[in-house]
């Protein structure tokens, strides 16, 4: 077991990714997280938007997604959309402010993405931003882990 | 100094609104502004709804749900409401109970569907536990495998809202209008919808039994403020929750040959 363990921790520093034993869920190392568990992908003046691998784990199985229209200006901290799992809708907040370039409109027939592949095929948002500045308000995937585990831990 | 009302005081508020037939497209309205603009916690407690209507879930296709063509023959009202899950219809035998709360009204009650449902089946099996086996199974509130209660919610940034449609009775024919949905529940293992529900009427006193009984539950989670419908501040706001029109529900059921 031990082994195992040694050799998961050398293939998720390889792989870019942590991991916390508590729950396993995958946090990478090159995004920044909100603590209403969404990530952004920065690349120059714009972003990429989705939902943790925590985040969707919580959920459960996504049933719906429902997307903002492409050119609507989305704010930091405000909801723009919504997921459907078990019965309940759940806000997205928007972690960035900027105008919506792109939606990702596999989700209308694949919800499922979102669980499956939370940082890559799911990504629901793209984003011009706004206001580059936000972003240092966002923790690391250091400290978004370190959140995850303590939020955890208080329920 | 009296220990009784000292516990009361570290309680929080809840306002309590309860209502006789109002319009469940009515209420879905109120909820849906309370949630949004307002910070309280909430009780919305409506007994019956003046005439029968479906009321979907947000991700609701008509063609999948529901039988359109007898739909539209009778003119039966359909919602598509702002919460998710599964589809209802609903009468004046219904009883209405909905609870919206802040993040903190629950201590270390994580806001995710799974825990806040968990959370009202314990509420309810508090308020249930005379009048048989009360369980919460997949999300549905059932005496022993016979559902009584469909269950849907909404959470935002900080506040959640679990409403719940509780089959005090229902018509037979009207649950004609509804198809057997594509996901469904294991422990309906196959069963028609007549077969896995069950009428409150059967097994609860009356219907006052029920929400004193509900009521007096939810006093031991917060302390109540009885509000009247007509003293909510209305607060501009658009609701989702909607009527389907005549042209949208036959759009369906042309595109989809159903």
């Amino acid at each position: 077991m031990a082994s195992r363990l040694l050799w998961a921790s050398r293939a998720a520093s390889y792989l870019r990714i942590s991991t916390f034993n508590r729950a396993f869920s995958t946090v990478l190392k090159d995004l920044k997280y909100a603590e209403t568990h969404e990530w952004v992908k920065v690349d120059g003046d714009s972003a990429t938007v989705g939902i943790t691998d925590h985040a969707q784990d919580h959920l459960g199985d996504v049933v719906y997604v429902e997307l903002p229209e492409v050119g609507v200006t989305v704010g930091q901290g405000a909801n723009f959309g919504a997921v459907e799992s078990v019965k309940a809708t759940s806000d997205i907040i928007s972690p960035v402010s900027g105008k919506v370039v792109e939606v990702n409109d596999q989700l209308s027939e694949a919800p499922g993405l979102v669980n499956g592949s939370p940082y890559e095929k799911g990504w629901i948002i793209k984003v011009k931003l706004s206001d580059e500045g936000e972003l240092n308000s966002l923790m690391d995937s250091d400290k978004y882990t370190k959140f995850c585990e303590e939020e955890d831990t208080k329920h | 100094m009296n220990l009784n009302n000292a516990k009361k005081s570290v309680l929080p508020i809840m306002n309590l609104v309860r209502m006789q037939g109002v319009p469940i497209l009515d209420q879905l309205h109120l909820e849906e502004r309370l949630l949004r603009c307002d910070l309280k916690n909430w009780c919305i407690v409506n007994v019956g709804t003046p005439q029968p209507t479906i009321v979907m879930g947000i991700s609701g296709k008509p063609s999948e749900l529901i039988n359109i063509k007898s739909v539209i023959h009778n003119q039966v009202p359909v919602i598509r409401r702002f919460t998710g899950g599964g589809t209802v219809i609903v009468d004046k035998e219904t009883i209405f109970v909905t609870l919206i709360c802040n993040r903190e009204a629950v201590p270390l009650l994580q806001l995710y569907p799974q825990p806040i449902m968990s959370w009202t089946g314990t509420l309810y099996q508090d308020a249930l536990r005379d009048f048989g086996k009360f369980s919460l199974r997949e999300n549905d509130y059932v005496f022993d495998n016979l559902k009584f209660g469909g269950n849907a919610q909404s959470i935002t940034k900080n506040k959640w809202i679990h409403h719940t449609s509780f089959l005090w009775d229902y018509d037979e024919r009207n649950m004609e209008y509804l198809k057997h949905p594509q996901r469904t529940p294991k422990y309906r293992s196959e069963r028609s919808h007549i077969e896995f529900l069950c009428r409150m009427k059967d097994i609860i006193p009356s219907k006052s039994v029920f929400i004193e009984k509900t009521l007096n539950s939810l006093q031991k989670h917060f302390v109540l403020q009885p509000i009247k419908s007509d003293d909510i501040s209305n607060a501009p706001y658009a609701p989702s929750s909607r009527l389907l029109t005549r042209q949208e529900l036959e759009h369906d059921l042309l595109s989809t040959g159903t």
